[in-house]
């Protein structure tokens, strides 16, 4: 797009859609009887080749949507599965057979207060979330399961996707000098770890400061951080 | 509800496993206060104190009133602290207050009223019949830990910070000079008291200015209540793990120096 459009919650969206294709509504985006409108304030995004609109604004408070990878705290277990908090304004559902080989004999035991990266299965306004560590179509964990160790902290959502999409200059250029995990939650979560405290609390930081500096800036940044450290 | 959200159990024994080698999460060392900020104005008597993340606003306001029959020549200083969910997402007004605000507002109660910080013989108009009430509202704005160390230098601040219409007295009357007629004066203060609060985790690890992921972490903590004349206003240590009379000791001469700093940010900032 060469100009940026803005648009505020109740503006109506002009797709310049024929009616034919389908139209992919991303996050801050309802559709409402014949007309697309926006729900939250931000820049309008568009990717032609899939042609999924969105809005891309930046906030504190998470609301779940299906398909997102969270970062979650276990704060309880009933029957059928264990409560987790991941930010939103209900505890989400992790079912007890959502986990890479579980079987009703082979059972995780997760403990109160433990994290666990999953991916949010089922979001909607009228029910509770549910989310899963496991691919329900191939069965696999794929990255997702209980964290242990390391250091989970708390992020903006957009530096959240930031980090999540491809090109975020902070962890490319933390990983040339430092080894280092990730995971990154779009609720605003990110767990980290580093071979030691003094690594894992660096890059925490590190990642903390780049949310409104830019590629050249952040490598910047990460060189002083280290040569601080002296690491 | 949303109820106050615990950290997971990584992020407490990260917590635990740095402080044992002396690091804090955030960088700091362990008797490091976090970025203070104290801004005054526009009005007297308004003061926004920024303590890391922790945000914290304190209005001093004044009215004429009745002085109590049994202390005619006092004024009378009112004072209000109230946590509010737009703090953390644990805090809710309409219910009954929880073990920690009623703690954190009782605290600083005994700070601002019980020191006698404020003059309180100063106030009165005419003995018996009118005496100034000043009254202190807290509002906690954002909670990143350690509100009362922040309350209390918002309190203070905003007490110096503050004007009250002047009066003269001529017999048995009394005139209340309108702020554009006559420059409003200050409120006699004695003492600056600005409290110092440590957190401990364990029977050796000692730090201070927790932040939030500390305080929910902590296993104690202490707070040391000190002016810029070096007298100890009030110690407050309510319940955790026994401290050793050498600990103490220790706190007050590290608090004794914070103080000093303390004491000096918020005399820039009325200056301005």
């Amino acid at each position: 797009m060469a100009n940026v459009k803005v648009v505020l919650p109740g503006d109506i969206v002009d797709t310049q859609s024929d009616g034919e294709a389908v139209l992919r509504l991303g996050p801050g985006l309802v559709q409402h009887n014949d007309d697309i409108q926006a729900t939250t304030g931000g820049v309008l995004h568009a990717s032609s080749d899939t042609n999924q609109w969105w809005v891309g604004s930046n906030r504190r408070r998470y609301v779940a949507a299906e398909g997102e990878p969270v970062v979650g705290v276990v704060v309880g277990r009933h029957g059928e599965g264990y409560r987790v908090d991941i930010g939103s304004a209900h505890d989400a559902l992790l079912p007890l057979l959502a986990f890479e080989g579980a079987t009703k004999r082979n059972k995780p035991n997760l403990a109160i207060g433990a994290a666990v990266y999953a991916r949010v299965a089922v979001a909607n306004s009228m029910m509770d979330p549910e989310i899963e560590c496991v691919n329900a179509h191939t069965g696999k964990s794929e990255g997702f399961g209980e964290l242990h160790a390391g250091f989970v902290f708390r992020c903006s959502l957009g530096l959240a996707r930031r980090l999540l999409s491809a090109s975020a200059p902070v962890l490319a250029a933390l990983g040339a000098e430092l080894a280092y995990e990730a995971a990154v939650g779009v609720n605003g979560r990110v767990w980290v770890k580093a071979g030691s405290p003094e690594k894992t609390i660096l890059v925490v930081n590190a990642i903390r400061n780049s949310e409104h500096l830019d590629s050249r800036q952040c490598k910047q940044m990460v060189k002083e951080l280290l040569d601080r450290q002296s690491l | 509800m949303v109820a106050e959200i615990e950290p997971s159990n990584i992020e407490r024994s990260f917590l635990l496993e740095s402080l044992e080698k002396g690091i804090r999460v955030d960088g700091r060392g362990i008797y490091d206060y976090r970025t203070l900020k104290i801004s005054c104005g526009p009005t007297a008597g308004l003061v926004e104190v920024q303590l890391g993340q922790t945000r914290v606003l304190a209005r001093v306001s004044c009215e004429v009133t009745r002085p109590f029959p049994d202390r005619p020549t006092e004024g009378i200083v009112q004072f209000n602290a109230e946590l509010s969910s737009m703090c953390a997402p644990g805090f809710d007004s309409s219910g009954k207050p929880s073990a920690q605000e009623v703690a954190v507002t009782r605290m600083l109660e005994r700070v601002i009223r019980q020191s006698r910080a404020v003059d309180t013989e100063a106030l009165c108009i005419l003995a018996g019949e009118k005496v100034w009430t000043v009254r202190i509202d807290i509002h906690f704005l954002d909670h990143g830990g350690n509100l009362v160390d922040a309350a209390s230098v918002a309190a203070i601040a905003a007490l110096r910070h503050f004007r009250r219409p002047d009066v003269t007295v001529d017999g048995e009357e009394a005139i209340i000079h309108d702020v554009r007629e006559r420059n409003p004066v200050p409120l006699s203060i004695h003492h600056t008291p600005v409290c110092v609060t440590f957190g401990f985790f364990g029977e050796a690890i000692m730090v201070l200015d927790t932040s939030l992921l500390e305080e929910q972490t902590q296993v104690s903590s202490f707070t040391v209540t000190l002016n810029s004349h070096r007298e100890v206003c009030a110690l407050n240590k309510a319940g955790g793990i026994p401290l050793s009379p050498g600990q103490i000791q220790r706190c007050i001469q590290i608090a004794l120096a914070k103080v000093d700093e303390l004491n000096e940010k918020i005399q820039e900032a009325i200056k301005q």
